[in-house]
């Protein structure tokens, strides 16, 4: 008999696109609960289909989770969706069961998005002195993550296996560096950074990550550098 | 098992007032602490190092930060008493869904109808009312964001009610002739003894917004 047949994993759809980290870490919240078989149709985000504005109509963007034909989006609500109704023996818990520890979670998830993917942009998409004040940011909100990862005294944010808040921050071990090589900066250091950087690389080799789903690195760079260039100026007029 | 629980707040923040309404929902007896936002006192500083803002709510003497987070904290602690969140998964993540869009989108432009003029205010004014709208749409017939019941969603907006009265005079234009449904729910709320004694009075956060208008020179 399948496991969770109950929930009916073939239910399941998720829209994404190739290079985007808040489809990543959907993927890899399945793949943590077992649930390998679904659908994944990739959408082209500089000319969106119909299906998108449907079951995304608010914001129109992906991830979208598409759960027994209802809809659901934004990265973190989906991440803990999946939580929720995929919990059992063959699918570990991906957030804390204590409410204290999930509220340290949610509040690390968020100081991830708002600060350290925020900053990392923003010195993506500057250049002279406006990068320049956007790497003094991003190197502070980095320098608050290394504590936080040195204060658990554990290789994961999750502890000794990765969780919520790994994949919530997992796109610093692959993303980090390409934005980086496409902005000429380096900020992400093995001195500066020892847990981070020993975390990027356990992150990465870790079997339910090991590869899957990241995008390959030289066409990432290339993405990226284009929409460096589209949007310098775009930034330019607006900060 | 003794419960210490103490808020670090500021009456005019619609954050601030979503700890406190949970709180006053779930009866729980608490400590308020008014923080000078201009003057941070030593324990805000130790207890939200990383973004030294208020809300902090301290149980036990252990900080939980960010007004979402301070209630999802409250609804799983106090869970026996009047639920916030749905226990079905969907509805839950939809109740999260409409919370996380207040601070999006209601929060941003209500931010630039008082600080921006000209034609930033303009800009402000028609994203203000467009997610007033999409919200008012979400709520249609229901009595509440949460169905029957006051819910997580309706904590997350109702104290950005106390704020209208600022957005509207800044703004000159009213929220009830857009959104009438709206402010009959808000009015529903308000009818609800832990919304009144939550949310500052409107006319003193004014107050507080011409001040701080004239001190950082946006007139």
């Amino acid at each position: 008999m399948e496991k969770n047949n109950k929930n009916n994993k073939e239910n399941v759809k998720v829209v994404g696109f190739w290079v985007s980290p808040f489809v990543h870490r959907v993927r890899w919240a399945l793949k943590m609960k077992g649930i390998k078989k679904y659908e994944y149709i990739e959408e082209d985000i500089y000319n969106k289909s119909s299906l998108l504005s449907e079951i995304n109509p608010v914001y129109g963007k992906v991830p979208v989770l598409v759960h027994n034909g209802k809809p659901l989006s934004e990265s973190s609500i989906i991440l803990e969706y999946i939580d929720q109704v995929w919990n059992d023996d063959f699918a570990p818990p991906l957030l804390p069961r204590d409410p204290y520890q999930r509220a340290q979670t949610r509040f690390w998830a968020k100081f991830a998005d708002q600060k350290v993917l925020e900053s990392a942009w923003m010195v993506l998409c500057s250049e002279g002195e406006k990068q320049e004040r956007a790497v003094k940011e991003a190197t502070e909100a980095l320098e608050k993550l290394e504590e936080k990862l040195k204060s658990g005294n554990s290789i994961f944010f999750g502890g000794d296996t990765i969780g919520y808040l790994d994949l919530m921050i997992g796109f610093v071990s692959y993303l980090y560096p390409v934005w980086e090589e496409v902005a000429s900066v380096k900020i992400l250091d093995a001195l500066k950074f020892p847990a981070l950087v020993a975390w990027q690389s356990n992150f990465l080799n870790h079997e339910l990550i090991a590869g899957e789903y990241l995008p390959p690195r030289a066409e990432a760079v290339a993405y990226f550098r284009w929409r460096r260039s589209e949007l310098i100026p775009v930034y330019n007029r607006m900060y | 098992m003794a419960n210490e629980v103490v808020l670090l707040d500021t009456f005019f923040s619609m954050f601030g007032m979503r700890a406190r309404l949970a709180l006053a929902e779930k009866g729980i007896e608490y400590e308020h602490k008014d923080e000078n936002l201009e003057d941070k006192s030593a324990l805000l500083l130790e207890m939200n190092p990383v973004h030294k803002k208020i809300p902090v709510l301290i149980h036990n003497g252990k900080p939980i930060c960010e007004s979402l987070i301070i209630v999802q904290y409250i609804d799983e602690v106090w869970k026996d008493k009047s639920p916030l969140l749905p226990s079905d998964p969907y509805q839950k993540a939809q109740a999260r869904f409409w919370a996380d869009f207040v601070d999006k989108k209601v929060y941003d432009a209500g931010s630039r109808l008082w600080t921006t003029k000209g034609d930033e205010l303009e800009r402000a004014k028609k994203d203000f009312i467009e997610a007033l709208k999409l919200l008012e749409a979400e709520l249609g017939d229901k009595p509440y964001f949460g169905g029957e019941n006051f819910g997580f969603g309706d904590v997350a907006l109702i104290t950005y009610s106390s704020w209208f009265y600022s957005y509207e005079t800044c703004g000159n234009f009213s929220v009830e002739e857009h959104c009438p449904k709206l402010m009959e729910w808000v009015k529903r709320c308000m009818e609800k003894e832990s919304v009144s004694k939550s949310l500052a009075d409107p006319k003193k956060i004014y107050d507080s917004i011409l001040f701080f208008k004239k001190k950082y020179g946006v007139e």
